[in-house]
This record gives C-alpha cells, structure tokens and sequence, in this order.
C-alpha cells in the first residue's frame, strides 16, 4: 500500500505535474504574443519577424492558436452541452467497437497462422498484401461496401488495430523458447495442453504491445472517418458526430477554441484508453511487473 | 514444518542400456559423427555422472536418451525396451532454467502432474516434501524471475522429481553457478537423491562436481564421444565438500580421473583443437605445483 502511494505522490507525479504547468505557461505565453509583442522592448522580435517574411506582429504558429485561458473558457461552456459528451461517447463506442472485434479476430487469428504451417503459408502472403494499405484509403471502398455509415466507421477503426495485434501475435507465438516446449514434452504435456498453457500465456506479452500499438491507430483513424464521413450516424444531431466531427464542425464554425477543445479531448480520450489498457497488461501478465 | 510428514510416492528406479550407439548429422558424405560406437549402463538407483571435455557430445548422448533425437545406429533401452518418444519415465533437466515464466513456482512444479491430468491427494503431499527439501515453501507464490538463480534451479529439479520419473537425466544443470552456490546445490541435489535413490544420470564438465556426487563416473573420449573409462566412487555418504578436499580417497580418484582427461585433451590437441589447449597448459601447472611441493 505504502509503496503505491509513494508512487502516486512520488517525484513522477511532480514532474507530471510541473511539465504540464510550464507547458501551459509557455503556451499562454507564446499565443498572447499579440499583445505582448507591441511594446518598445521587442523591437528586435519584430524585425526579425519581418526578415523572416512575416509581417504580422505576433510569434509565428503558436500566436494563431488560442491561449489556453480562452481555451479553458471554451471548454467550461461546452462542459454542460449534452451533445459535447455525446461526441466522446460516439468516438469511445467507435473505437472500442473495432478495437475489441479487432482483438476477438484478430489474436485466434494470428494465433492459428502461429501454430498451423498451412494456415500461414494459405493466409500470410494476402494478409502482407493488404496490410501496407492504410486503414483511411480504405474509407471511400467501405461506404461503398458497408450498408451504414457507422458500420464503415467501425470496419476502417477495425482495420486500424487488426494488423498490429496480428503480427504482434504470430512474433510473439514464435518467439517462445523452444526448451519450454521441450521440457513440456518430456513431462507428457499433449498437444492440446501446451497451447493453453505454453503458447497462449508466452503470447500474452505480444497481444498487450500489439494491442497498445493498435488502440493508438484506432484513435487516429476513427477521428480522420469521423471528419472524412462527415459525422457518421444522425445519432444527436451535427454533435453527434464523435470529436473528430466536433473538431471539424468547430472548423467549419470558425470557432478556433473549441478546436483545441476538441483536440485536447482526443489527447484525453487517448490517455485513457491506453491508461486501461495497461492496468488490463498488468493484471494478465503479473510476471512481467514483478522483479 | 518437517518434510517427513508429508507421504511420497513408491520410487521406481529404472535402468538404461546403451549399445553400440552411433550419431551423426548431416548428409553422408559430409556427415559429422558426434557419437561412435558409445555402450554404457546406467545402473538401477545409483547416481552415474557423465565427465568429458567439452564439445565431446555429451549434450547430444542426452537428446538421444531423452528421445528428442534417435541414434543413428544401435540401441538404447529402458529396463529392456527400446526408448521411444520423449515422456515422463526419462526426465531430463536441460543447462539453462526452462520455468515457465508465466507460472508461479508451485504451478510450475505441479505442471507435469496436472498436464498428464493426474494430480491426486498423492501429488499435493509430494509437492510439499520437494518444496520443503528444496527450501522454496516460502517461495511458492513468487514468479521464476522473483528467484535468484540457484533457486530457479531448485524449483526445476522439484518441477522434474515430482513426475517421479524412473530416471532423472541432468545436462550441466549447474553450470553458470558462482562456486558457493554451486556448493550449496550439490548438497541439495545429493540430499534429495540419498533420500530416493532413484536411478540418475549427471553430464558435467566439473571434476569435483563429479566426484562430489557420483557413485559411478564415466569419463568420455573426445568427439566423437565413447566411454574412456568407469571409475567407482566409493566414498560414504552424506559427503561434504571440505571433507572430500582433505580425503586422500577423493583425491587419488580426482587425480585418475585427470590424468585419463589430460590424455583425452593431448590426442585432441595433437590433432589442433584449439580448445584442449586450456585444459593442458592447467594440468601441467598443477602437475608441476604437486611434483614441487
């Protein structure tokens, strides 16, 4: 209990925290450059703004993003509207949605192509075919193919995480040491036996990493169809749409705070994902955590 | 807690034969011959060790007993049948730790058991005695990499006794060891094995390691391998180390058994093996400290 503690209040929680604090800060600092950047002390800063061919006086990139006190601004506005809130869920319910098909398919998957030499020699040269294909060139084919617009959402963020979880699985099927097989032979372990208690626990590691890789790509990939596919379902209305439609509509609305707003939720969304999925690694794989 | 309270099953000590055992590897006109014409009995309830230099094809003998692999000719028997594929009856502990990372150290030693679906009131008491006699009762619960290496090489040697398996084959299990724990396992190892006297066959490199624990020693030729030489190691048990370095006994043996080595190391040497040289430049340095002394 005490060694948890320490960790949630040790020196990795500060340097968490001042991180964020003098990333705000600096932030802050950089987008009110408007205004800052007009007094007689900067002088320089615009000349040499100038030379740089820009004539307007504020710090290039980071003076057009809003400072993250209207941010915030925006944020708490947002908060109350149900349908800010029905954007994340759409965008979890997507990404979860072809994440956990992708891991239904795709471990049994990779796991058959790890064990069955047929199997790998019939399935694996398509699979590598198809696998450099990015997930959002298949967006056009899978409106096409698919008869709504969110079960095309969910085949694109499908394919997102497929692929790693897959070849993650068959590396990590083949790369368990021979001598554990070996030594489970000899103690009259059958065939049945050594799957599910060598080769699915010696792959665990692989279909955590895989998996990590792969609820990344989900992430990118539902927000880029949410913006392509113009909101997906009619579910709520325009803000039904996931947050990446939130961050187009906010776009399209002119309104540059929210954008961030829309931004920073994904980043959150993101960190939460990932957060659970390693609580989830740590609770399969406790042997890995232990020393 | 004692061990002596906990039942333990009946042991059956068996005997393996071999005859005329030839290996090689490759194609035949290329073919390597590891193994030539090797016949040797591993007696019924003693503990033979195998000693040769290394690269003799010791750990190739072992796959063939094991039956990971099958001689090329002749004949190798467990209590008068050919051995077929590798089972519970020969277990074989290999050099490096093979616990399963994913299991604690009490399911690992209960795999066999429960792999073969025969786990019985039987088991579990047997399981306490090796975890006991062993010293990893407070260790059950921990994963293989909680446990220092001499312990993981403990738990191995219970996860393999507890098959009860009619021979126990052992392939420089202590190897790679610093010396006092090395020391320490020899006392584990022959402790569990007094208590049993189930049939067991040690391959080392390590002359006092051999004597240490062998009630018989066959010394190997060098690649490809044959018996040398048997010497009986006729030395009353328990042993302890330091007593073995002041027995005359010990020693005498030690220095028979060098001296069949040292030739082994000369013939390959005179054929340019690099890797006899080590060994022949040791052994006459010791020669020479014992003929000043």
């Amino acid at each position: 209990m005490t060694a948890r503690t320490k960790v949630l209040f040790g020196s990795s929680l500060w340097r968490g925290a001042v991180s964020i604090v003098v990333f705000l800060v600096l932030w802050e600092i950089g987008s009110l450059s408007k205004i800052w950047i007009k007094g007689d002390a900067f002088e320089w800063l615009r000349h040499a703004l100038s030379v740089l061919g820009l004539k307007s006086a504020y710090l290039p990139w980071i003076g057009a993003v809003p400072a993250p006190t209207e941010v915030l601004h925006a944020w708490l506005a947002v908060l109350p509207d149900p349908g800010y809130w029905q954007s994340w869920y759409m965008s979890f319910f997507r990404v979860m949605l072809g994440f956990l098909a992708a891991m239904i398919i795709g471990i049994p998957f990779g796991l058959l192509l790890a064990v069955n030499r047929t199997a790998f020699g019939v399935c694996f040269p398509v699979f590598e075919v198809l696998r450099p294909i990015p997930p959002l060139a298949w967006v056009p084919a899978s409106i096409i193919f698919w008869p709504t617009q969110e079960l095309s959402i969910a085949f694109v963020t499908f394919l997102g995480a497929f692929y790693s979880i897959v070849i993650n699985v068959v590396g990590g099927a083949r790369s368990i040491d021979v001598r554990y097989f070996q030594a489970a032979r000899s103690m009259g372990s059958s065939r049945r036996d050594i799957f599910w208690r060598l080769i699915l626990p010696g792959t665990l590691p692989s279909i955590m990493v895989g998996s990590a890789v792969g609820m990344g790509i989900t992430w990118e990939v539902v927000v880029a169809a949410e913006m392509i596919s113009g909101g997906g379902s009619q579910i709520g209305g325009t803000s039904g749409g996931g947050l990446g439609f939130f961050i187009w509509n906010s776009y399209v609305g002119g309104s540059y705070e929210q954008i961030v707003v829309g931004m920073i939720s994904i980043g959150i969304a993101g960190f939460i994902s990932s957060a659970a999925l390693r609580a989830l690694g740590k609770r399969v794989t406790p042997w890995l955590s232990l020393r | 807690m004692s061990s002596d309270q906990f039942s333990r099953p009946a042991i059956k000590a068996g005997e393996i034969i071999a005859s005329h055992v030839s290996k090689s590897y490759g194609a035949t006109q290329f073919s390597r011959e590891v193994v030539k014409d090797c016949s040797f009995t591993i007696e019924r309830g003693k503990l033979t060790v195998m000693i040769g230099p290394s690269g003799c094809g010791k750990s190739t003998l072992i796959r063939l007993l094991a039956g990971f692999e099958r001689p090329t000719r002749g004949t190798i028997t467990l209590n008068g049948e050919p051995i077929g594929e590798p089972g519970p009856d020969r277990l074989v502990l290999f050099q490096e730790s093979a616990l399963f990372p994913w299991m604690t150290t009490y399911d690992n030693i209960l795999y066999g058991p429960r792999a073969r679906g025969e786990v019985t009131q039987e088991t579990l008491d047997f399981a306490e005695f090796l975890l006991n006699k062993i010293g990893l009762q407070d260790f059950r619960k921990k994963y293989p990499t909680q446990l220092s290496g001499g312990m993981q090489r403990r738990a191995e040697l219970a996860r393999a006794m507890i098959n009860n398996p009619e021979v126990m084959i052992l392939d420089e299990p202590f190897r790679g060891l610093d010396a006092m724990t090395k020391e320490l396992m020899w006392e584990y190892y022959s402790a569990l094995y007094e208590e049993n006297r189930r049939t067991n066959f040690f391959v080392t490199t390590d002359i006092d390691e051999a004597i240490f624990l062998a009630d018989r020693m066959l010394i190997m030729t060098n690649i490809p391998t044959q018996v040398r030489a048997v010497l009986e190691v006729d030395l009353p048990r328990p042993r302890k180390f330091l007593d073995l370095v002041e027995n005359d006994k010990s020693n005498e043996i030690k220095m028979q058994a060098l001296s069949i080595l040292h030739e082994e190391a000369m013939k390959s040497f005179s054929r340019g093996s690099k890797a006899a040289t080590d060994f022949v430049e040791a052994y006459s340095k010791r020669i020479n400290r014992a003929t000043t002394r």
